[in-house]
């Protein structure tokens, strides 16, 4: 199968729903070129550099009988639109009784690791899934960034898909013929039988090259990539738990209050998990600090490979 | 001015404002009463602006408001019975219940629903101007806002990126002077507001608010020209709101009390009917007459949010997502 990059998945995307639907209008500060060259300036808007602003006019867009893709780049940016996202786009499908539908995608950046300090490095999307109303995505792979932006394009709801920015040129297997990816849906990325490890965005595969490195050892991980925060696959969790016994979360974001957190809740309020679970859960987040420039300190600040092996020798370690 | 108006329109605008000015009595009755819950600003005072400008409106024009959305929507073509059960919080109301006096939207007439946050609404009426351009056939979009909207940022955002992609939009700003109790002469550096559109090449003008025909004419003008594809155009209408900004016992009103009182004596409508009394278009009679279907409708909408049912606790779960 071809193999193409993150980025390039992600347009193709664009091109294809947009080629199906002339009803399309996509805003950002940055000219999208090959978008432009294809669809025109009426469709492929350059904005002013006023996130709030263009994130916004794609609710009246929306409201108007118009799908709209947002590209507010870097989620640091994105808080500059978060009167118009959280304010608005989240509620006003609910707050106007479910009368007019909103199809927007608010697109942009997360993560650390490319020295771009605490303004450009930040994972906040934990923040946004405490505001309801929105769908919230964590594509890792291009496969999963194409599939789960089509299916995002044809969707009836604001969506804001969160993608890291180390992965944009990471390549992979991307098929010719067109697919959608259902919201909602898990990946397994590595069967296992010891540990369930819940990785976030990059840390899928930071999470992938300890399995690897512990399959060595003998300790076998289940590594599971929910692509989607909200809606959650919250059963896919569930029910590899209660067949592991043990539960780690690997997410780059900050520990407080993020979805890593919200996960082991999940996991340890049910029932039928908790009574399985031979340890307590851990969680190998970003530790609480805005991200340092320098390397080593950047490097200390967000989880990696080591931390996480650490991590699930803990949960295997004897009570 | 020229006052060239057939008697229909001026009758029109009549009837318009004096809808606005009834249903916004009843409003402040059951308000006052404990009847109705929540934050309710009224738009009484301030009426000509809403049928000056959604006079020249037609279905398809999109408009946008704001907390204080009442006179908007009802001068848009809104049902009064459901927009009076959605301020009672009833399963029938627009809004399901769900958003109360300050949500009240409409999507089947072009109202694109009222915005609680400030300045707000000035960003999605943009993408609701985009989509009339896009689309074509010269349909516009208007967004009302206060003078107290003019010193958010997203007002300031609005105004460069309609003027630069030159959307048919048009911005009313219902200047009532201040900001909760704050003043706009305080609060605005630029003080006289229209030099801000002009700063962004918008063209503008700015009118006496309580004039329903200055406004009409000057709306109708600056519809013309966005349906023409001129772009945006900055509608400035200066006027008072009676109360309080929410009515409530608790807020207090530091507005002074003889400023409140000059701003009731020029009040828009009572003005307007004794133009139309001098100029034979109304007279006693027929002022009865048009005044007691009003009621009756204000007295149906009433009594269909009074008989409606409440939702269901679970109703709750509902519309958080389209389907």
């Amino acid at each position: 199968m071809r193999e193409i990059t993150y980025d390039q998945a992600a347009n193709e995307a664009i091109q294809e729903e947009f080629r199906r639907n002339p009803r399309t209008v996509h805003m950002s500060t940055d000219l999208p070129a090959d978008l432009r060259q294809e669809f025109g300036a009426d469709r492929i808007r350059v904005t002013p550099i006023a996130e709030n602003s263009f994130a916004g006019a794609s609710i009246g867009l929306a409201g108007s009988g118009f799908r709209t893709v947002s590209n507010l780049r870097m989620a640091t940016f994105g808080f500059v639109a978060l009167d118009q996202m959280m304010n608005h786009a989240a509620k006003i499908t609910y707050m106007f009784g479910g009368q007019a539908k909103f199809p927007i995608l608010y697109r942009m950046t997360v993560g650390a690791g490319f020295a771009g300090a605490a303004e450009h490095s930040i994972s906040p999307y934990s923040m946004y899934m405490n505001v309801p109303g929105l769908k919230i995505l964590l594509p890792t792979t291009p496969y999963d960034v194409k599939g789960l932006l089509k299916t995002a394009l044809r969707e009836n709801n604001p969506v804001v898909s969160f993608e890291h920015f180390l992965l944009g040129g990471t390549k992979g297997e991307v098929p010719e013929e067109e697919y959608l990816i259902p919201f909602g849906k898990a990946r397994i990325r590595r069967r296992g039988r010891d540990v369930t490890v819940v990785a976030l965005a990059r840390m899928v595969f930071e999470a992938l090259a300890a399995a690897e490195e512990l399959a060595g050892e003998g300790i076998s991980l289940e590594v599971i990539d929910p692509r989607t925060l909200v809606p959650l696959d919250r059963q896919a969790i569930i029910r590899s738990v209660k067949k592991t016994g043990r539960l780690v979360v690997v997410d780059e974001a900050c520990q407080t209050c993020g979805a890593a957190a919200e996960i082991l809740a999940l996991a340890t309020s049910d029932k039928a998990a908790f009574g399985r679970l031979k340890s307590a859960p851990a969680r190998v987040c970003g530790l609480d600090i805005p991200i340092p420039f320098s390397e080593p300190m950047e490097s200390f600040a967000i989880p990696n490979k080591k931390k996480i092996i650490t991590a699930v020798r803990g949960v295997m370690a004897k009570k | 001015m020229a006052l060239n108006l057939s008697k229909k329109t001026l009758l029109d605008l009549y009837t318009t404002m004096l809808t606005i000015r009834r249903f916004e009595e009843r409003v402040v009755r059951e308000v006052n009463a404990g009847t109705i819950r929540g934050f309710v600003h009224s738009y009484i005072g301030e009426e000509a602006v809403a049928a000056g400008v959604c006079a020249h409106l037609d279905k398809n024009d999109r408009i946008v408001s704001h907390h204080r959305g009442h006179g908007h929507t009802i001068a848009k073509g809104a049902d009064m019975k459901k927009m009076m059960a959605e301020i009672y919080g009833k399963k029938t109301g627009c809004c399901k219940g769900k958003g109360g006096s300050m949500h009240i939207a409409d999507f089947s007439i072009g109202m694109l629903g009222a915005d609680g946050i400030v300045g707000a609404g000035l960003p999605i009426a943009s993408g609701a101007a985009l989509a009339a351009k896009l689309e074509g056939k010269g349909s516009v979009a208007a967004v009302f806002f206060g003078d107290g909207a003019c010193q958010e940022g997203e007002f300031h955002e609005a105004l460069n990126l309609a003027s630069i992609w030159k959307l048919p939009l048009l911005f009313v700003c219902e200047n009532n002077g201040y900001g909760v109790n704050t003043s706009a002469e305080y609060s605005l550096a630029a003080k006289d507001i229209t030099r801000m559109p002009n700063a962004y090449h918008i063209a503008s003008r700015s009118v006496y608010g309580n004039d329903v025909e200055q406004v009409y004419h000057a709306a109708g003008r600056a519809i013309a020209r966005l349906r023409e594809g001129k772009g945006p155009y900055f509608l400035e209408c200066k006027t008072y709101r009676w109360y309080k900004h929410f009515l409530s016992e608790e807020l207090e009103d530091l507005r002074p009390a003889g400023e409140i009182e000059s701003w009731k004596k020029n009040c828009p409508i009572a003005t307007f009917e004794n133009k139309l009394l001098r100029r034979k278009v109304l007279t006693p009679s027929k002022i009865r007459s048009i005044n007691n279907k009003i009621l009756e409708k204000v007295e149906d909408a009433h009594a269909f949010a009074l008989e409606s049912p409440l939702p269901e606790p679970e109703d709750a779960l509902r519309d958080v997502y389209s389907t």
